[in-house]
This record gives C-alpha cells, sequence and structure tokens, in this order.
C-alpha cells in the first residue's frame, strides 16, 4: 500500500515529528511505499541542517535526513511555510539576497500542489500534528 | 467505508477526545497516542467518553506512548487494546481513511 505523510509540527516542540518518524519508519518495514513526506508548517523547521541538539537527546532532522537517504523517501518543504520561517535552499536564498541557505540532505522545497498530487496518489493520507 | 481517528492530545487539555467519539461510525477505530493515551487510563472522569465509543467501535492505545507516561496494560479501560507502530501502520491500512484530530 502507498502512504502518504503530512508533519505539521516542528521538531521538540511536542512529539508529532517523532510519531510521524516512528510510523514512517514501521510503514517502510512493513514493506509499504511512503508516496511523499510532506512537511507544512511549523513541520519544515525538521528540514534545517543547522540544528545542534545536545549529544543526549535524538537529532529529528539527522533521522528524517537518513531515513529518506536509505529509502529514496521524497521529503518536501512547503516553499511559502518555510520562507516564513528562514529554511533555504541555494536557489531561493539567492533568489532572496539571503548569505546562507539551510535546508537538509533529503529535503527539497517545493510548492502545496505537492501535498494534493500525495493526497490523490497514495492509499492513506496520515496527518501528524499539534 | 470505516475510518481511523488518531487523538494525541490529553482529554483534560482539549476536547479531541470528545469531539471525536462523538462523530464514530459502525466499523470505525479511535487510536490515542502521544498525551492522547492519558484518555487509555481507568479511574479518570474521561472513562465514560471511551466506553462510549468502545459501544460503538474500536479503541487502541500506542504501547510506547503508554509506557513512556507509566500507564502499564492493567491501568487500561477495560475493552482498550495496546498496539506498537507496527500496528498503527496495520490500523491505518484496514480503514479507508484516517483522521487526525488536532
Amino acid at each position: 500500500m502507498q502512504l502518504a505523510i503530512v508533519v505539521n509540527e516542528g521538531p521538540y516542540t511536542h512529539q508529532a515529528s517523532d510519531t510521524a518518524y516512528h510510523f514512517t519508519k514501521a510503514a517502510l518495514e512493513k514493506g509499504h511505499g511512503i508516496t511523499r513526506v510532506f512537511f507544512y508548517h511549523d513541520g519544515v523547521n525538521n528540514g534545517t541542517r543547522l540544528t545542534v541538539p545536545p549529544q543526549d537527546d535524538r537529532n529529528l532532522q539527522k533521522l528524517w535526513s537518513e531515513l529518506g537517504e536509505k529509502h529514496g523517501l521524497d521529503m518536501v518543504v512547503c516553499i511559502a511555510a518555510a520562507q516564513r520561517r528562514g529554511i533555504l535552499d541555494a536557489d531561493e536564498a539567492r533568489r532572496h539576497g539571503k548569505d546562507a541557505s539551510n535546508i537538509a540532505a533529503g529535503f527539497r522545497i517545493s510548492g502545496l500542489g505537492q501535498l494534493i498530487e500525495a493526497g490523490i496518489e497514495a492509499d492513506r493520507l496520515v496527518v501528524f500534528g499539534d | 467505508m470505516s475510518t481511523l481517528h488518531t487523538v494525541n492530545k490529553s482529554p483534560f487539555e482539549r476536547n479531541a477526545l470528545t469531539s471525536c467519539t462523538g462523530h464514530l461510525l459502525a466499523g470505525d477505530a479511535v487510536l490515542m497516542i502521544e498525551d492522547g493515551v492519558l484518555g487509555a487510563r481507568t479511574g479518570s472522569s474521561a472513562v465514560a467518553v471511551v466506553q462510549a465509543a468502545l459501544e460503538s467501535g474500536s479503541v487502541y492505545a500506542l504501547a510506547p506512548d503508554c509506557a513512556a507516561r507509566g500507564i502499564k496494560p492493567d491501568d487500561l479501560i477495560e475493552g482498550v487494546q495496546l498496539v506498537d507502530y507496527a500496528g498503527f501502520v496495520d490500523l491505518v491500512a484496514q480503514h479507508q481513511r484516517t483522521v487526525a484530530w488536532l
């Protein structure tokens, strides 16, 4: 079965990003496909490579990046939500005259159409948030 | 067409559990996750809401979230079933859609 995942909450806010990560990992282990993981609202904060949590804490950005790389996941960050919160890739940084970009490995910036498409293409859409 | 309803907030913080259980149809299931599992504990003021939900559908609680909050299997309201993350995935697959009561 194909599943699409939506993450509406940032890391370390409550638990939604953790739950979404464990759910996605369990779905992959059971042989399901992941159509897309869409990071929306504060969820875009999962996609900055500049997070530095304490060493004894889980690093959610790294966990997502590693899971994405291992399984070739399409992890999309909503562009409007990302720009508001300072999540930029190199092209967006250049376009807006910013001196740095911070998108993490495995994430890409795109539009809300990607969420709609995932909802249409996947058998199930599962939302995690606050 | 059955629905899996997920509730991730404590019934003592928000009314998501009550709202959700008021919309259950035959064959639906409720899964309590994160702080939502506090609603699965017996003896609280939320018991009546969960018992009403058990009359129209199935009620589950995510085991690792119960364990993290010190809720043991013996503490659960009778009829509430524990699932792990793999069981959560199965519930999503078994129902035609999933609604998160955020």
